[in-house]
């Protein structure tokens, strides 16, 4: 018993957890950008394609609300990624700060989206 | 009550920030485990950056149906799922480097630790040789220190199978090392 206790702590020293790369996550982030400028350029791709067609009407004018909640959705993540990643290099957190930055993100991202 | 434009937005920013908050507590989780499976640290990044765009996706049901419960087990199903993927498309198979792994994770400060550290990579050598579910559950009780519960929601199997699948892998992998010993 007492060995497998043993054998058990040294499992777990070999087993340690290994830290990610800082890199890794601006890759993230990136990989999640990527995410917003593709609903960005379906969105307008499915608007250029839908209103030349006047039967799409109606459609048009449901569907990019839809499309922009989808795009928003992911900018918002984005958003959220950046801004904690701007608190940890000040060195502290602070909620409300970390807020005030969201909202900064959040009109540079939605700019982004919307040229 | 309709639901209006603004209530779905402000329900998908919650749950942006609540994927944000899943992606930092357990960004090494995955990370580790990624590495623990297939061995180098440049797929362990692809496969942790994998793993969060598919539960980017999928969040939203995830946490719907997981009614409260903790979604670690789901991210690192997702990972395993993703990992034998990996493992199907190029055949290959884990080549985990101790010294690589070590850099990372223990700070080295004495000489003493050399052995220390052959003898966890000799432990480590012999991970490598488990059948793979016997290795994963290892790797999710040791290196991210899920219990049994956790474990057995990852693999999709029941609690009592996962506790007998964790107490057989333990005991191989003694009986393993123990031979390499032996034979040294």
């Amino acid at each position: 018993m007492s060995e497998t206790f043993d054998f058990e702590a040294r499992l777990r020293a070999a087993l340690t957890p290994v830290e990610p790369p800082a890199e890794l996550e601006l890759r993230l982030e990136d990989t999640l950008g990527s995410l917003v400028e593709m609903a960005a350029d379906e969105l307008e791709a499915w608007e250029l394609g839908t209103l030349k067609d006047p039967r799409n009407w109606p459609r048009a004018a449901l569907g990019p609300a839809a499309a922009i909640v989808v795009g928003g959705g992911a900018a918002a993540g984005l958003v959220l990624l950046r801004a904690n990643r701007k608190s940890r290099k000040r060195g502290t957190f602070s909620v409300r700060r970390s807020v005030r930055d969201a909202a900064r993100e959040a009109l540079r991202v939605f700019d982004d989206v919307r040229r | 009550m309709a639901t209006t434009p603004e209530d779905t937005r402000e329900a998908k920013a919650r749950l942006d920030e609540e994927f944000t908050k899943l992606y930092r507590a357990h960004l090494r989780d995955v990370y580790s485990y990624a590495y623990y499976r297939v061995g180098n640290h440049h797929d362990a990044e692809d496969l942790t950056e994998q793993t969060f765009l598919q539960a980017y996706r999928h969040f939203e049901r995830a946490q719907r149906e997981s009614k409260g419960r903790p979604l670690r087990p789901w991210l690192i199903r997702i990972a395993h799922n993703l990992a034998a993927n990996y493992y199907r498309d190029r055949s290959r198979r884990p080549q985990t480097s101790i010294e690589d792994a070590g850099s990372l994770s223990t700070p080295h400060t004495t000489e003493a630790l050399v052995e220390d550290r052959d003898d966890l990579a000799r432990i480590l050598g012999q991970v490598e040789r488990l059948p793979d579910d016997r290795r994963e559950a290892l790797i999710m009780r040791f290196a991210l220190g899920m219990d049994n519960r956790e474990i057995a929601r990852a693999l999709g199997r029941s609690d009592g199978a996962t506790k007998v699948l964790l107490h057989r892998a333990v005991r191989q992998l003694e009986e393993l090392v123990q031979a390499a010993e032996d034979g040294t």
